[in-house]
């Protein structure tokens, strides 16, 4: 503990030694001069003029919001359905991808060390590429339409579901798997009788936890053109028709709650 | 019911002897595991029914995803260099300014929305704010930002920011609620004033758990300040979705190439971070 001296000769606690405190007075001065240049940047490439009538376009905005043209639900249903499809199809492809190479990337499951760098490779590609990149790849490829949105969907969840099934299999119990081993069971066997029925929840688990994620995520591919309800917002957007914007928002904001709300009972169930 | 379940694992008990077990079912309920099987067969036939698919199309963008593949093999990061990195620069400021101001305004909305310290008005609110701010998408806000503070790497870190106060707010109000309340209670006993509370006895059990979040939360805004700019909100996304539209493939593939690479750097350190922590 840094103790120093008064003039008097009586011990005085400081929380740190000087060190210490100066360390961390230099720390905190590198800290706030790196934000203010990072601030700097973003200021000089602001259009100053386009912020000072923020409030006003934030109000004219509002103000042309509302009330939602609620008839336009109607055009809405299809779209959403497609939303849907979007993610539960855009899931189910994941996740049939995601468990083969979790098994490949697990370091008690994997045949060799070079195959589980890949399959880990695989997973960080996957998970450091935004489903709307993947998307914007995917409809200069595939054309528009809902399957490069499904496509994009399920190349995000690989990473995803992988990352998560993988650790889950690490951290498996060892001893049913010895006990399989023991009788002479095939590797297939070992696998299918020990390690599968261990991380079965986990997986179901991680599996709706990402379609609740997915169908967030589906709204919005339609902006670069994968489908779903985001084609209805971009339009609508690019005609400023910003009472139909809010009830897309609106529909948007109750799907993902119900979808929420599914997820976290199936989880609770599970678990 | 338990007579059914007792008549059912007897008799899985004697199969069993006979030399025919089998596993435990995932759903224990028959009625559940083929009301779930149906339902899924069904769901699965509406929903490929109802997807478009131009074949035609398809078939000629193998060629390009050829051309793709190809990019990749062979990254341009230099003919447009200039404005890779620039985007890298502005991504990576929005970034930084956009966790510091959204971890600083999350603090106050998490101590709110934390049910044992906050009165319920309060609490209500606060929980509001967290709630709109998680459900809607970061590319959504953006979009309305745009509109509100014009194109630029401004409306990307208000977005940013905007999204860090849910997240954290959330996760920090979660951790409140489950502190050792001795401690408050030892450090109130002392006679300390709500800020010498906070300070003393609230602030060092969640510090650690703030600063591993807030360096996770870094790690995602610059993942997703790399999407907001296909709106128009700055950053390297823009950059990328110019080079998609221009059909400049081998730039485009360099771009996803760095994002991959500082995705990488950022969660090999963040994890560092964290364990150092706690």
């Amino acid at each position: 503990m840094p103790v120093s001296l008064t003039p008097q000769g009586l011990p005085a606690w400081q929380r740190r030694t000087t060190r210490a405190q100066w360390l961390q007075y230099a720390a905190w001065l590198l800290g706030i001069s790196l934000f203010l240049l990072c601030w700097k940047v973003i200021s000089d490439n602001t259009m100053w003029v386009f912020v000072e009538d923020a409030g006003r376009q934030g109000s004219d905005l509002l103000s042309r919001m509302l009330p939602p043209r609620w008839e336009y639900a109607n055009v809405l249903w299809k779209p959403m359905w497609d939303t849907l499809n979007i993610a539960t199809l855009g899931t189910a492809i994941g996740i049939m991808m995601a468990f083969p190479v979790a098994f490949l990337a697990a370091r008690n499951t994997t045949p060799h060390p070079l195959v589980r760098s890949a399959a880990l490779m695989v997973i960080v590609s996957s998970r450091s590429i935004n489903s709307l990149i993947w998307a914007m790849l995917l409809v200069t490829i595939l054309g528009p339409g809902v399957l490069a949105g499904i496509i994009a969907i399920a190349l995000r969840s690989i990473g995803f579901v992988g990352k998560l099934l993988y650790e889950a299999i690490e951290e498996i119990h060892p001893t049913p798997v010895e006990a399989i081993s023991a009788t002479g069971a095939s590797r297939l066997q070992v696998m299918n009788y020990g390690v599968l029925p261990q991380i079965m929840p986990a997986f179901a688990g991680i599996s709706v936890y990402r379609w609740d994620i997915n169908i967030r995520e589906s709204t919005v591919l339609g902006l670069v053109g994968a489908g779903g309800i985001g084609l209805q917002l971009n339009a609508s957007i690019n005609n400023l028709a910003w009472n139909q914007v809010s009830v897309i928002f609106i529909m948007i904001f109750a799907t993902v709650l119900v979808s929420e709300w599914i997820s976290a009972r199936v989880r609770h169930a599970i678990i | 019911m338990s007579a059914q379940a007792e008549a059912l694992a007897s008799a899985r008990a004697q199969a069993a002897r006979q030399g025919r077990w089998r596993r435990l079912p995932l759903i224990e309920n028959p009625r559940w595991r083929w009301g779930i099987a149906i339902g899924g067969v069904v769901y699965l036939v509406l929903a490929l029914a109802s997807v478009e698919v131009n074949w035609a199309r398809v078939a000629e963008g193998a060629g390009r995803a050829l051309n793709f593949l190809g990019a990749f093999m062979q990254p341009d990061f230099i003919s447009r260099q200039n404005d890779i990195v620039a985007g890298l620069l502005e991504s990576l400021t929005m970034t930084l300014t956009s966790t510091v101001l959204g971890v600083l305004l999350a603090i106050p909305v998490g101590l709110g929305a934390a049910r044992n310290i906050s009165p319920l008005p309060l609490y209500l609110l606060c929980r509001a704010i967290i709630a709109v701010s998680r459900t809607f998408q970061e590319i959504i806000i953006a979009i309305l930002f745009v509109v509100m503070f014009g194109f630029g790497p401004l409306a990307g870190m208000i977005t940013l920011a905007f999204a860090t106060i849910g997240f954290m707010a959330k996760l920090l109000a979660e951790d409140i609620e489950d502190l050792d309340w001795r401690q408050v209670e030892a450090v109130r006993a002392t006679g300390a004033s709500w800020w010498q509370t906070m300070n003393h006895a609230v602030q060092p059990q969640v510090m650690p758990r703030l600063i591993g979040l807030s360096v996770y939360r870094l790690d995602i805004n610059f993942r997703e300040s790399a999407v907001i700019g296909i709106v128009g909100a700055g950053g390297i996304g823009a950059t990328l979705n110019t080079s998609l539209s221009r059909y400049e493939y081998d730039t485009s593939a360099a771009i996803l190439l760095i994002i991959i690479a500082i995705v990488l750097l950022c969660e090999y350190s963040s994890s560092h971070v964290r364990r150092w922590t706690q």
